[in-house]
């Protein structure tokens, strides 16, 4: 890219300013793990990293491939039993942002991990919920990123995994969910946040080099934008190092040349 | 009491067809040997447990040892698709699987009943998400207290757990540690175990809140070193994650995976043969 960035970066970038130093993060599988390892090493070294497999406090050198590499545990203040983590950490409210990604998405931030199609007959079975339900409910607020195509911001979900705020206005509010529920979507393309009033997701800022109409093209419905949505600031020469840096180490430690393919 | 024997005794001793099984293991001490064993006795009819089914379960799945899946995430984690379980539920081959599907808190709660001898565990879930319609093992009741709605979902109690351990003594005690995931809840739960170690000891030096099971608790002790991989066993190996990723092309294809189990699984007497004759080694921990 000429910008010296890719999007991907991009992404991680913003996700990773949106974790504040010292809070406590449950971090999902996948994209997450990234923006919340290069928080930890960037802005915001007190930030408490805890996996849904046991490691709290886990301080990775290298990212791990699955949710429980080693690497976790043993850079990990403790490790507690699966069961524990989801009853007296999550379930009992000491975490305070839930990070998760997800496969589709809809306009209420509500997520699909379950299936395309239909449940009895899919035509792509997905690998399902993991801990995200529990996650989205209980955490104090939600993260959530992902890459913008209209595969994944879709009009209407085939099976809603996890809530986010269902049809929107007050409705996650009289459903009566702990968590405060997603205050931002991290994609390649922008980031968005939900409407105050409505929930619905509204485009606030844009990252560098990207128009309002590719947005729009990976939206599966009609994307509203922010009055004046912000340009994201571009990654710093720092960040990029950072992450540059930790996915350099992480190709190595799981036998990549330099390619990288997870 | 426990017994110390060999990995296919303790198969062939319990394991019968139809029973239901949890192979458990949170990316850590995945009881991989054991799979392979079940499969090699050409076990039918299952039902097979687990928080997080990989590769193990992928096998199972694929050479056709399992009616019915329980389980939170069925993925590659951070590779993909589970190919053979995919192909399973979208085109019924090598036939169709049932599934029982859950969230994590859902089922590591279900285990924690099943071991405390409950029916049915109690969690503050699945509110607005629409697994509560598939299966009749997810229900709503009201708090007695407070009138809170909360889920109850249905206890695991499988007839045999399967987990696989660091270390084992003489007698049968068994140790584990790292990440354990919902290990010691699913042996608990269940009415036997299999735990394959990496070695017996004359002495296990545990500390006094270590993840011990009792000799009492477990029915049969397999020595079966390396009997995780490609997962992993803190203090021994780290996870093959080239596997992981080398998985992704074997078992794409039908023909592809049943050729390599059968030169590989079946056309091995024991784990050990099985790693030589795939070419496999444990990554030692120290090689970063």
């Amino acid at each position: 890219m000429s910008a010296g960035f890719t999007a991907v970066e991009m992404m991680a970038v913003a996700a990773a300013r949106l974790l504040p130093d010292g809070a406590v993060c449950f971090v999902g599988i996948g994209l997450p793990g990234t923006a919340a390892n290069l928080a930890r090493i960037t802005h915001a070294p007190a930030l408490v990293l805890i996996y849904e497999s046991g490691p709290i406090g886990a301080k990775p050198g290298v990212l791990p491939l699955s949710i429980g590499d080693g690497e976790l545990s043993l850079t990990a203040d403790t490790v507690v039993p699966t069961p524990e983590i989801f009853r007296y950490w999550l379930q009992g409210g000491r975490i305070d942002i839930g990070f998760l990604g997800a496969a589709q998405i809809d306009r209420f931030a509500n997520i699909n991990t379950t299936v395309i199609g239909d449940y009895r007959r899919p035509k792509v079975r997905l690998p399902g919920a993991g801990g995200a339900p529990e996650i989205a409910a209980m955490a104090g607020r939600t993260l959530i990123t992902l890459r913008h195509t209209r595969r994944a911001f879709v009009e209407r979900l085939d099976f809603v995994t996890t809530v986010g705020f269902l049809d929107g206005g007050d409705a996650r509010r009289r459903l009566g969910l702990p968590g405060a529920g997603p205050t931002h979507v991290v994609t390649d393309l922008c980031i968005l946040e939900p409407d105050p009033d409505t929930k619905e997701l509204v485009v606030t800022s844009i990252h560098p080099g990207v128009s309002r109409e590719r947005i729009c093209e990976a939206t599966g419905w009609p994307v509203r934008f922010a009055p004046a949505p912000a340009i994201t600031t571009p990654p710093t020469a720092e960040e990029l190092e950072a992450l540059r840096d930790l996915e350099r180490r992480t190709a190595r430690a799981h036998g990549d040349n330099g390619g990288g393919n997870a | 009491m426990a017994e110390i024997t060999g990995l296919a005794e303790a198969v062939s001793g319990l394991v019968r067809d139809g029973m239901s099984l949890a192979l458990e293991g949170f990316t850590h001490l995945i009881p991989h040997a054991a799979g392979h064993e079940i499969i090699r006795q050409g076990r039918r009819d299952l039902t097979v447990v687990r928080m997080t089914p990989d590769l193990v379960y992928d096998q199972l799945i694929g050479m056709g040892c399992v009616r019915r899946l329980v389980f939170s995430w069925g993925g590659n984690p951070g590779v993909g698709s589970l190919h053979r379980f995919r192909d399973a539920v979208e085109n019924g081959w090598p036939h169709p699987l049932e599934l029982e599907e859950r969230s994590h808190a859902d089922l590591a709660n279900a285990y924690v009943a099943g071991a405390s001898g409950l029916p049915f565990a109690v969690l503050r879930g699945y509110r607005g998400s629409d697994l509560p319609k598939y299966g009749d093992h997810i229900r709503f009741l009201r708090c007695p207290f407070t009138g809170e709605e909360l889920a109850a979902v249905r206890s695991i109690r499988p007839d045999v757990a399967i987990i696989h351990a660091q270390k084992a003594d003489r007698r049968g005690n068994v140790l584990l540690w790292g990440i354990v995931g919902a290990q010691k809840e699913a042996v608990l739960a269940a009415r036997h175990s299999i735990v394959t170690v990496e070695e017996i000891v004359d002495d296990l030096g545990a500390w006094p809140n270590a993840c011990l099971l009792p000799h009492w608790v477990v029915t049969a002790v397999c020595p079966v070193p390396g009997g995780a991989h490609p997962s992993y066993a803190q203090g021994y190996y780290r996870r093959d994650n080239r596997f992981y990723r080398a998985w992704d092309a074997i078992s794409r294809d039908r023909e592809r995976f049943r050729a390599w189990m059968e030169e590989h699984v079946l056309g091995t007497e024991d784990f050990a043969g099985y790693l030589r004759s795939a070419g496999l080694a444990l990554p030692p921990e120290s090689d970063r």
